[in-house]
């Protein structure tokens, strides 16, 4: 949160500087000390060789793939986040915690689980297995693969962004304007949407930072085909084990760079737009 | 805060936000393209860990030959990762036209449970459907400051033996099977459990993979000595400086690496005889002579003694001999609760 | 990058409870048919159906079958392991997000709002990636690895390095969830503390700590769900011995590359069934302090 320090008096001024060089001291070691290893890796060749690696054709073909995937995968959850919001929080009805614990689910299960889930439904083993060959609709092993495990992974971020906000700012501007005489669809695009756009961008940046950098779940359905099923992370994984390490650190870097940027544009969300972000965060 | 410049913000955000939107959605319209190149005449190739290098020689010298001959244009796609995860992969559906694995029982997996190819495939191919043959050495670290010089002197106590775990990484059921041999020549049956104990009680770490093994010998600088793949050993060398040697045992085993074709995929795909070429063509001079550079054994004997002096002779027990061939092997040592269970034991 | 609006359990409004024979309220707004629609099918179709694949798919060994995979040796360990480190680097991320949250809300100084934005850089950083980066840094030859080495620490191939790369991951989920809580706190609880003319630590401790303890337990628990799930940072770090530094996703791959599906898929339901068992004590502890909170 970005709100200047409390000006209270439980400040315990006399140990101030130690505890704030001990959280400074674990920061770096847990968490500056990985960031800063994979720049110096990435640009220990020198700055030429880092961009003949991300210019090479497998990375480029993964950098495109990766965001093909989140550009299917993110809207998709945006607009059932929408649905589920409005549906949740503009409603009273039975079995609504029920709907939210499966709306949670996802946060706990294993990416590996999210995987194979898929394998389990579509793989040629699997319950649609025989009938997708016959047809010959590819899923796992294919884009549409990687889109579903992304999907599942990522699925409750933007829903559960609006969900407090929505419950926070009740009904009564909505219901004011049907009142009024105003359509669903004007009353939702007119008063919802304006209510809520923040918070809905600010959910669509975590869930594609995810989107983009998951790989335990799409490792499961990938098939690993290069330049064509490898999305950026597991690029990074494959360069790996070619022993190109400033390969795999430079694609490990476009991913950093994609995070550090979520994080600007996340602060800067919140310096502006505190109070309509999220219910639970106003103070 | 002034409207002024709240507004200005905004637009700002909001010009980010289409902007990052836009950029998202060009992919989509490139995707398209490269859908269509899939319809150009492709193979797929599934491979394990340690071909990346061959076949990606391999697949380019391929092509202009394809192409000098029927002047179609090809590409061939490359999947790599442990053997046993790439084979679960080929079952689960990966459409691989070829499969070229660490050992014929993986294949085997792949005829017995979805049916991809006869289970006679092995006998389709010359020379045991193998192009080339490989075998398990040591790499040690410069000098060798523990003196490794043969089997025995892995399980001395104190020696950081590295090397994947055999239940996923071909390689690595190589390398155990190798040990076996060895135990089982100084020790009999019982010596061979009693070896194979003992040395993986000398292994700190157990990767899936051998690219993820010889990353933690070479790289992360862990253990002693790393059972390597032959070829796998000479790539340290070119690849991360002479700081290391290689040390060839007393006895070793003849490590085949079957390829075969995915009979069932190439139908679907209809690329059976440009699958059958890539095959028969690793058989070539040509490509033997690929594959000696890459310090894999060819089976061609004219380019075999060409590179001789590379590939020093050992005694290698092949696993027909002293295994009872793959099936027998998988079962006896690496199925669930086999040796490697059995001697695997916590504590 | 994360705020608690994720992981606060969102409590339905209890205000207007449904009558019995209604089993929703009448409203006047349009869209309930379309909205829930939508998310019913969405989430049958991503959620449910594919958690039913997996739910089923044990059963092919039969419940002794399936017993015997989740009480095999091996298992059990990789459940302590996972289970275990992941409890154990909750429990850490508690007072250490607890500092950092302290310092950033109650401090001035240079850096402050870099830091405030870096504690959620472990979500934002693919896991691979991060993975890849700690083992480099823990490693036996990596600058923190062998300084570790050199007082006969063993870092990566450890628990210990598993446990790391657990906390890497768990530390924004505990921040973000008590920093907002110990701003509103400071407001609320200093004036009363301030009559009753208690020392500054006093309050810190007395009153504070209570105040956000439900927060806390939220962030805690919400770290040990991700921790015990995840794969991608764990795998280059830990060393994947089994019994000793194997975790219960990677037994899941393992099985996987063995063909055993339905082992896979057993271990994979029995993880899914503890992460819920041990989310259920966590949500239940979190009422119970609330209720206290506010008793």
């Amino acid at each position: 949160m970005s709100s200047s320090p409390g000006s209270s008096s439980i400040r315990m001024p006399g140990i101030a500087p130690l505890l704030v060089f001990a959280s400074i001291a674990a920061m770096v070691l847990l968490v500056v000390g990985p960031l800063a290893i994979v720049f110096t890796e990435a640009f220990s060749k020198g700055l030429s060789r880092f961009f003949l690696e991300i210019r090479e054709p497998d990375a480029v073909a993964a950098i495109r793939l990766t965001l093909l995937v989140a550009a299917i995968s993110v809207p998709l959850n945006a607009v059932f986040g929408i649905a589920a919001a409005w549906t949740v929080a503009k409603f009273e009805f039975r079995g609504k915690s029920l709907l939210l614990t499966i709306i949670d689910l996802p946060f706990s299960i294993s990416p590996v689980v999210s995987g194979l889930v898929w394998v389990l439904l579509f793989g040629a083993q699997g319950w649609f297995g025989e009938w997708l060959i016959d047809h010959d609709v590819k899923i796992i092993f294919a884009t549409t693969g990687l889109v579903l495990a992304t999907v599942l992974v990522t699925l409750p971020f933007v829903a559960r962004e609006l969900i407090p906000l929505m419950q926070d700012q009740g009904s009564d501007e909505e219901s004011a304007a049907i009142t009024l005489g105003a359509d669903g669809f004007t009353t939702f695009w007119k008063i919802t949407i304006p209510n809520i756009k923040w918070a809905l961008l600010y959910g669509v940046l975590l869930c594609n930072a995810r989107a983009m950098g998951e790989f335990g779940a799409v490792s499961v359905v990938s098939g690993h085909i290069r330049g064509m099923t490898t999305t950026l992370p597991l690029h990074v994984e494959v360069l790996y084990n070619d022993y190109d390490f400033v390969g795999a650190f430079a694609a490990a870097s476009l991913l950093a760079s994609l995070g550090l940027v979520t994080l600007v544009v996340k602060t800067a969300l919140e310096w502006r737009h505190a109070g309509e972000l999220s219910a639970t965060r106003r103070h | 805060m002034t409207f002024d410049t709240n507004l200005t913000r905004r637009r700002l955000i909001t010009a980010s936000a289409a902007l990052g939107a836009g950029a998202a959605a060009t992919p989509l319209l490139l995707g398209a393209g490269q859908a269509q190149a899939a319809d150009a005449l492709t193979l797929l190739n599934v491979s394990y860990d340690p071909t990346r290098e061959l076949y990606k020689a391999i697949n380019s010298a391929f092509a202009s030959w394809w192409k000098g001959r029927t002047n179609q244009t090809i590409t061939i796609n490359q999947s790599h990762g442990g053997s046993g995860k790439q084979a679960r992969s080929v079952i689960d559906g990966l459409q691989a036209d070829v499969v070229t694995l660490a050992l014929a029982a993986d294949i085997d997996e792949i005829a017995a449970r979805a049916k991809l190819l006869p289970a006679n495939w092995q006998s389709r191919l010359p020379n045991n459907s193998t192009p080339y043959t490989s075998t398990i050495i040591f790499l040690v670290r410069k000098g060798n400051p523990w003196k490794i010089r043969d089997w025995g002197d892995l399980v001395k106590p104190g020696v950081g033996v590295i090397t994947p775990n055999p239940k996923t990484s071909g390689g690595a059921r190589w390398a155990y099977l190798a040990g076996w041999a060895y135990g089982s020549r100084v020790g009999g049956a019982a010596g061979a459990k009693e070896y194979v104990t003992k040395l993986y009680k000398n292994v700190p770490v157990l990767d899936t993979g051998a690219r993820g093994a010889t990353t933690s010998f070479a790289q992360r600088g862990l253990g002693d000595v790393l059972l390597s793949w032959e070829n796998e050993a000479q790539l340290v060398i070119d690849e991360f400086g002479p700081k290391f040697d290689i040390v060839y045992p007393s006895s070793s085993i003849l490590a085949e690496p079957p390829v075969a074709l995915v009979d069932k995929n190439v139908d679907r795909h209809k690329t059976r005889t440009l699958a059958e070429g890539y095959l028969n063509f690793l058989y070539s001079p040509l490509a033997q002579e690929i594959i000696a550079k890459n310090h894999f054994r060819p089976r061609n004997p004219d380019i075999a003694a060409k590179y001789a002096s590379q590939f020093k002779q050992i005694p290698l027990v092949t696993i027909d001999q002293a295994f009872g061939g793959w099936k027998k092997a998988q079962v006896t040592h690496f199925a669930d609760g086999g040796v490697f269970d059995q001697i695997y034991k916590p504590g | 990058m994360i705020d608690q609006a994720i992981f606060r359990p969102v409590v339905p409004a209890a205000a207007k409870r449904p009558r019995l024979w209604h089993w929703r309220e009448p409203s006047i707004l349009p869209g309930f048919p379309l909205g829930l629609g939508i998310t019913l099918l969405y989430l049958s179709l991503i959620v449910v159906i594919p958690l039913a694949a997996l739910a089923i798919r044990p059963w092919e060994l039969g419940l002794s079958g399936f017993w015997r995979v989740l009480t095999d040796e091996r298992v059990l360990r990789a459940f302590r392991l996972s289970f275990g480190l992941s409890i154990l680097a909750a429990l850490l991320n508690a007072p250490l997000g607890l500092l950092i949250a302290w310092s950033l809300t109650r401090y001035q100084f240079p850096g402050r709002r870099i830091l405030d934005a870096l504690v959620d850089l472990p979500f934002a950083l693919p896991t691979a990636v991060a993975g890849i980066a700690l083992t480099t840094i823990y490693a036996p030859n990596g600058p923190i690895g062998a300084l570790a080495a050199k007082f006969g620490i063993k870092t990566a191939y450890s628990p210990l390095g598993i446990f790391i790369a657990l906390v890497f991951i768990g530390l924004p989920f505990v921040v973000r969830a008590i920093q907002p809580v110990l701003q509103e706190v400071d407001r609320e609880v200093e004036e009363a503390a301030q009559t009753l003319g208690a020392s500054s630590f006093q309050k810190a401790f007395l009153v504070i700590l209570p105040a956000i303890a439900p927060a806390l337990l939220s962030g805690v628990s919400l770290a040990f769900a991700r921790a015990v799930g995840e794969y991608g940072s764990v795998v280059f770090i830990a060393g994947n011995m089994p019994f000793k530094t194997e975790i219960a996703p990677l037994l899941i791959v393992i099985k996987l590359e063995q063909y055993d599906y339905a082992g896979a898929a057993a271990v994979g339901v029995g993880m899914l069934l503890i992460s819920f068992a041990a989310l259920i004590v966590f949500n239940a502890a979190q009422i119970l302090l609330a209720r206290k909170g506010r008793a």
